[in-house]
């Protein structure tokens, strides 16, 4: 079948989304940027044709198959035991560059017991890492090196210490294997390790032989669909870098504003809180783009600030937001600079002000520069749909609101769960309309 | 979609007549003013908004001009390291950067863009045309070199229009301050015959001028009139309005021209003509200059031409029927620092703007804010909104920077740009999709 895909480079994420030829999403792929692009893109890509299998899957399970258990169990275990999969082969990746490092570093420094604690790091690995993808057990990331990075820390501090080796000299050599382990390229072969993903679940009793018969037979019939990339278009803030031909490429701003109209067809305004910049679109009925603003020069109240505000207080990105939620008081920070806003916390933490006022003050701040943005490309119309990282975080969801409802009157805002895929599915859709034209 | 095609004939072609003859005249005034020491003529430092060359030529003096020794020096690479001289004078990180180009310039040897030191003026005239930080420069100036300081009040044009008490205040200070002190500092006796002379010379010269900008009404257009235009502008901008030198440079322009619009050729730049004409803009706004061709290629890499700016009306906005008139020289010198564009007041710029929108048939209007020009640049939001409102055109800002090359982020600019020019070309898809419909 022809498949569209459209492939959002991003300053932190890239996106990618396949569709088919009625303008239909098939599937979604994310993965963290990388120093290269093109493996970021490759990856991305992989990732949406992998969702567009499961997708099609379902689809035909529901179609014609007679099954005990329910669809979505089967097809969560099944994608489970794939990225499993895929993970071990990326852990395995890991471990060779590893133990490159420790040989070269031997070389150099002589005996110790460095790839004695390395080999124990490792066993250790795959069994606590392998946990992360039993049943019901919760990932706090998708991407490799994030999972893989701060169970390896835990895991080199003991081995260290029981091998007499420099913990340090163990923790470099895992940052500088898996710069290395992203930038290479997907190796997984769909088919075969679906239908292997497909047998562990036999064997590990998670599915019964009669719903296997039946599994199998549909995904063999799935997998052997083709899906033909007609053709791919690039955006964001990379796409120069994209090897693609120019025609292939679309400024991410008519990718947002076509994404978000395919998304909300009422949508005239669109609110884009990257990881680097905010963009204000005004888009009319068919999701042509009428007028636009960005953040100049300076990138304060970006994701990225929440990135570092995060690190500042040493805090998962993701907790900001709920931390910000418990506030009772309103706390005025600064958005002129990211880095003055981590000393204004500093000194606002200092006066005793508490870390969930300041947190909700600091989300205040990015959306109010949003609302400066929004101002400039010519306010705010209905409906208003906010895309982008920040998107997902309730604090700045909260606080669009009040602002919107404030400045604007009451409005509808739109947030899809998928929303950080706007660009690219907007790029999906300039790829579909180019062989349609 | 690119449409660079380098002819290097064409770019030839081009330097023998004009633009060799262009370069010859800026450079010949450098070694004037060098030389000065030897020949003993007189140097006046003035700007180039409502700078009254005609008569600084009737008392033998030479004009030394600080705002385009800052655009020499740039285009050079050499303004940022005199803007940091200056700040570790201690002006502020925000202050006009060409006055901080110039400081710099001062402090190390004040050395001409020939090589040569530059001599010390003997008199400041500074025709104050809505720019306030031209006040503070000359200040600095005189506190430097000591030396006669006129500075001829020209009232701002708060309400859009020129009254004969304005004109009459302009004039009594030129019979009362201007020229007196012109003749005490050059000890030659003011001659009105030569004046007239002179401004007969500048308005033949600004005939053609004048055609040359409106030739870009045609499609497509034969030049550019914001980059192309910048060359265009330099003899009667700088030293050589009233001379016949500037007469004839013109006349061999618009000969060039002309034979461009009967080939249909379009603009030259630095890679050759472009091809296609894609875009059409105004501009309002400065250029930067430290970046000036890699700014440029931005839009003619893409078929962006710009059809008219304001920029090119800062010397004088002979366009809308100002001519130096012999016949009324003092009065006519009066209008004319009177209607400089910095000193017109934002309605009227606005007025402006539209209507080149509607008389070049632009797509749309560009803004490239300055970021140390507050003079320019507070307003143009609105100003750019409202031109939206009643042209239908859409507008884009960017930020530069004049001769300061850190604030220059070229990525940010150019994804700014592409996303301008896709939003021109989808509108006009979707208005052509609508008119079908």
């Amino acid at each position: 079948m022809k498949c569209f895909i459209g492939i959002d480079l991003g300053s932190t994420t890239t996106k990618s989304v396949v569709m088919d030829e009625t303008g239909k999403p098939l599937g979604h792929g994310i993965t963290n940027s990388r120093s290269n692009y093109d493996t970021a893109a490759l990856v991305a890509k992989t990732e949406a044709l992998i969702s567009a299998r499961l997708v099609l899957l379902r689809k035909a399970l529901e179609r014609d198959a007679q099954l005990t258990l329910a669809i979505d169990a089967i097809l969560e275990g099944l994608e489970r035991r794939f990225r499993l999969a895929q993970f071990m082969v990326q852990l395995g990746n890991l471990e060779r560059l590893c133990s490159e490092k420790v040989q070269e570093n031997q070389a150099r420094h002589g005996e110790s017991d460095l790839q004695g604690a390395l080999d124990d790091t490792f066993t250790n690995l795959k069994v606590e890492l392998a946990k992360l993808f039993d049943p019901g057990a919760s990932r706090k990331s998708d991407f490799f090196r994030d999972l893989a990075g701060s169970v390896y820390m835990e895991v080199a501090e003991t081995q260290a210490d029981a091998h007499k080796v420099n913990q340090d000299t163990l923790i470099n050599i895992y940052d500088k294997s898996i710069i290395e382990v992203e930038n290479i390229p997907p190796q997984v072969d769909m088919s075969e390790t679906f239908l292997t993903a497909l047998d562990d679940l036999l064997n590990a009793g998670e599915i019964g032989p009669e719903d296997y018969a039946e599994v199998q037979r549909t995904l063999k019939a799935v997998l052997a669909i083709e899906l033909e990339e007609t053709y791919v278009v690039g955006t964001g803030y990379g796409r120069a870098r994209l090897p693609f031909p120019k025609e292939h490429i679309r400024s991410e701003i008519l990718c947002h504003g076509l994404g978000a109209h395919l998304m909300y067809p009422n949508t005239r305004t669109v609110l884009d809180i990257g990881g680097q910049d905010t963009k204000g679109i005004q888009v009319d009925e068919n999701g042509i783009v009428v007028n636009f603003q960005m953040n100049d020069r300076c990138a304060a109240g970006c994701g990225r600030y929440l990135g570092y505000i995060a690190d500042e207080m040493q805090l998962g990105l993701h907790e900001l937001g709920p931390m910000a939620m418990k506030s009772t008081k309103q706390v005025t920070i600064n958005s002129t600079c990211t880095v003055f806003a981590g000393a204004e916390l500093r000194d606002r933490l200092s006066l005793g002000e508490k870390r969930e006022d300041i947190m909700a003050g600091l989300h205040r701040a990015i959306i109010l520069r949003a609302m400066s943005i929004l101002s400039r490309s010519g306010g705010v119309d209905n409906e208003l749909t906010f895309t982008g990282g920040v998107a997902k975080n309730e604090a700045a969801v909260k606080e669009l609101r009040k602002l919107v409802e404030d400045n604007y009157g009451d409005l509808k805002i739109n947030i899809d769960p998928d929303s950080i895929f706007t660009g690219a599915l907007g790029a999906a859709e300039f790829a579909r309309r180019a062989v349609e034209a | 979609m690119s449409t660079k095609t380098a002819t290097p004939t064409a770019v030839e072609s081009q330097k023998d007549s004009s633009m060799l003859m262009q370069k010859r005249m800026i450079n010949s005034n450098y070694d004037a003013l060098t030389s000065a020491p030897e020949t003993g003529r007189k140097v006046c430092s003035t700007f180039v908004p409502g700078n009254l060359n005609e008569l600084i030529q009737c008392f033998g003096m030479i004009n030394n001009l600080p705002e385009t020794n800052a655009i020499q020096n740039a285009m050079r690479q050499q303004s940022g390291g005199m803007i940091q001289t200056a700040e570790r004078q201690g002006h502020s990180e925000d202050v006009c950067t060409y006055v901080k180009a110039d400081i710099g310039m001062m402090s190390k040897g004040n050395i001409a863009p020939n090589g040569k030191p530059m001599p010390n003026p003997d008199m400041l005239l500074l025709s104050y045309t809505g720019c306030f930080t031209f006040m503070k420069w000359f200040e600095l100036l005189r506190q430097e070199y000591k030396c006669p300081t006129v500075m001829l009040q020209v009232p701002y044009q708060g309400d859009g229009e020129i009254t004969q008490n304005m004109r009459d205040f302009v004039v009594k200070q030129l019979k009362e301050e201007v020229i007196p002190t012109m003749e005490q500092v050059s000890g030659v006796k003011f001659d009105i015959d030569r004046l007239r002379e002179n401004m007969r010379r500048s308005a033949q010269a600004e005939d053609d001028l004048v055609w040359v900008l409106e030739s870009a009404k045609n499609k497509p257009s034969p030049i550019d009139a914001y980059f192309g235009a910048i060359y265009y502008l330099g003899p009667m901008f700088t030293a050589f309005r009233g001379t016949q030198e500037a007469v004839d440079y013109y006349k061999v322009l618009r000969k060039e021209i002309e034979e461009r619009i009967a080939k249909s050729q379009g603009p030259i730049t630095p890679e050759g003509e472009i091809q296609k004409e894609r875009y059409r803009l105004v501009v309002e706004g400065p250029p930067n200059w430290t970046n000036f061709r890699e700014f440029w290629k931005m839009f003619y890499e893409e078929g962006a031409v710009v059809v008219a700016s304001t920029y090119t009306k800062v010397g004088g906005v002979y366009d809308q029927g100002f001519r130096h008139d012999a016949d009324n020289p003092l009065e006519s010198l009066a209008d004319y620092c009177l209607g400089c564009y910095t000193n017109r007041n934002l309605p009227k710029r606005v007025e402006l703007l539209e209507q080149y929108v509607n008389e070049y048939e632009a797509d749309g209007l560009l803004i490239n804010s300055i970021k140390s020009c507050n003079s320019f640049s507070a307003g143009q939001l609105m100003m750019m909104q409202e031109i939206e409102k009643r042209t239908g055109a859409p507008g884009a800002f960017v930020e530069t920077d004049l001769v300061d090359p850190r604030y220059f982020s070229a990525a940010n600019v150019k994804n700014r740009l592409e996303s301008y020019f896709q939003m021109i070309e989808q509108r006009r898809q979707g208005r052509m999709i609508a008119t079908a419909s």
